[in-house]
């Protein structure tokens, strides 16, 4: 239980100094809803989609996916600036739990996402899109465990680098190819061969097509359950090493 | 309160290729007695901090042994968090949040109910005299004002103990008299305090019992008193230019009244004598029939620095 309440503490702390900066928000949505603006019409031609609404079908799914790959990693961000304060350390010397340093954070981004997630799919309908609301849901779902797990990795490598200047390389490093491997912007089935041999290492990649399965109100498909498993476990794997990186001693 | 045995620390750095080790604690044995302020003094880098971090539970001794407040420092690093507050050197408040929040969260970490942290929270602003600015964000705050909040925030869970890092570096010398006020107050309220400083005048007039650490060990320890006494006499310091040191070096020396006698870097002597009043006059005479110009020449008692340049050779202010 103490997990619970430290977590919560936590989590309500972070939440608080959000909101007070409202500015997050906005920035938040622009971006995607910029995307849904001047990229997704291109779609229906390109993609040679009967509908407008079948394009956005196909394009929200993944633009929130991104939205969670991107939104996460970048936390770390803030949690070096905590460290330079010495807020960090001044929580590790109080019996708190260090997994709820970490979950309380998480959770923040978690909700901060599904914020975002909620008002893209608002806009989202007025260019026709429909979806059951209980697949909805279940891609919310998907989508906290994917930002749930990028934001513990990135809290993770930041705790280890300490610094701005490498964490920002690593991470673009690694988001670039996770973008273009995980077929968010177009559908990978037009890679050729070994291009989709590549990214079906990726776990996005699975992630994406699990969402678009929902949206697309396919619930038997495979992709679905094998998906929603790939991100929870890898999840909880990242949330488990980032616990282990504020538990232990840093200089 | 604290007793420690050979305690170690000792840090991989890498520069280059090649990989160094430093030892930045090499075997620190202390006891603090309960109710005393203890003072750490040495200068940057000798391991004060590196100690007082271990002591925290924040970084894992290499070696030894200690016990904080009753509780085992390695077998129970979570009791002896309980058990202290820590306030360390380079701050800890969020420039975003209000000290009250601040101060509620902290309680609130150590297992306070909500209602309690907020009573507490209330108190120890009044204490701090801070109720004027607890609902601004710690942004706003001057730097003394910060470190009031901080000192605040290490102490809300009523420890045994407070580890202060350096808790007056940076403040103006209105803000350090305060502070000083109220580190005496956490000792009236029954608190042990471990401060570490490298203000010789601050060990001086703060502390009750001081240690002075120089490359990662303990060199002395004692009252200041005591410290200053274990240097007899009086210290005769002598102005000289850096080319006429090494010659009234030599001729002083030998003189029977002279104890013990050290170089002043910038040139110049120290002399340690039993009674300056009389040691004055010979030195002089000495020096005048060597045909040396003297540019200054006083008398003062044994301060900390000269303990401290007794044991090692340097002096704090110089190092």
């Amino acid at each position: 239980m103490k997990l619970a309440r430290d977590t919560w503490l936590i989590f309500q702390r972070q939440i608080q100094l959000l909101l007070r900066n409202p500015v997050w928000v906005f920035v938040g949505v622009f971006q995607p809803v910029m995307y849904l603006l001047l990229f997704a019409p291109l779609l229906t031609k390109a993609l040679n989609a009967p509908t407008q609404a079948a394009a956005y079908k196909f394009f929200v799914p993944g633009l929130l996916v991104l939205l969670a790959i991107f939104g996460g990693l970048f936390q770390g961000f803030g949690l070096i600036a905590e460290l330079r304060a010495g807020v960090i350390e001044r929580s590790r010397v109080t019996p708190v739990s260090r997994l709820a340093l970490l979950l309380g954070r998480s959770l923040r981004d978690v909700v901060s996402l599904i914020a975002q997630a909620i008002i893209i799919t608002l806009l989202a309908l007025l260019f026709d899109l429909r979806v059951f609301i209980g697949y909805l849901l279940l891609a919310y779902l998907m989508l906290a465990l994917i930002a749930l797990m990028t934001s513990a990795v990135s809290y993770g490598v930041a705790l280890k680098v300490k610094s701005e200047d490498a964490l920002a390389p690593l991470m673009n490093t690694v988001a670039q190819p996770v973008l273009l491997l995980s077929g968010i912007l177009l559908p990978l089935a037009y890679a050729p061969g070994w291009l989709q041999g590549v990214a079906n290492w990726n776990p996005f990649s699975w992630a994406v097509l699990g969402s678009r399965a929902l949206f697309a109100g396919d619930l038997s498909n495979a992709k679905v359950w094998q998906g929603l498993t790939i991100v929870a476990v890898l999840a909880v794997a990242g949330v488990v090493w980032a616990a282990r990186q504020f538990a232990r001693s840093v200089r | 309160m604290i007793k420690t045995r050979g305690l170690r620390k000792s840090f991989r750095s890498r520069a280059g290729r090649e990989t160094k080790t430093v030892d930045a604690v090499r075997g620190v044995n202390l006891d603090v007695a309960e109710g005393e302020i203890f003072g750490f003094l040495g200068p940057n880098g000798a391991g004060k901090t590196t100690t007082l971090r271990m002591l925290a539970t924040l970084i894992e001794p290499d070696g030894g042994e200690a016990t904080i407040a009753g509780a085992n420092l390695r077998k129970e690093p979570a009791e002896v968090r309980r058990r202290i507050g820590y306030v360390a050197q380079g701050g800890s408040t969020w420039d975003e949040s209000t000290a009250r929040e601040e101060l509620v969260l902290q309680a609130r970490f150590y297992g306070i109910g909500k209602a309690e942290a907020q009573r507490r929270a209330a108190r120890a602003l009044d204490a701090f005299q801070l109720t004027e600015y607890a609902d601004r964000k710690c942004k706003t705050y001057s730097g003394g004002q910060r470190r009031r909040v901080e000192i605040a925030l290490g102490i809300i869970h009523e420890p045994k103990i407070v580890f202060l890092d350096e808790p007056t570096t940076g403040l103006d010398p209105q803000s350090r008299a305060h502070m000083w006020d109220e580190i005496r107050r956490l000792r009236a309220e029954g608190m042990t305090v471990f401060i570490t400083t490298h203000y010789l005048d601050e060990a001086d007039a703060l502390c009750d019992r001081i240690a002075i650490m120089d490359h990662g060990q303990v060199v002395a320890e004692g009252t200041p008193a005591e410290l200053k006494r274990e240097i007899s006499g009086e210290v005769v310091q002598v102005g000289l230019d850096a080319a006429n040191t090494p010659r009234a070096a030599e001729l002083l020396d030998s003189e029977a009244y002279v104890n013990k006698l050290e170089t002043v870097d910038q040139g110049g002597l120290r002399l340690f004598v039993e009674d300056g009043a009389t040691a004055i006059p010979q030195v002089l005479r000495r020096l005048d029939a060597a045909g040396l110009d003297l540019r200054s020449i006083e008398l003062h008692r044994p301060s900390l620095d000269d303990v401290f340049l007794t044991k090692t050779g340097r002096s704090l202010r110089e190092s």
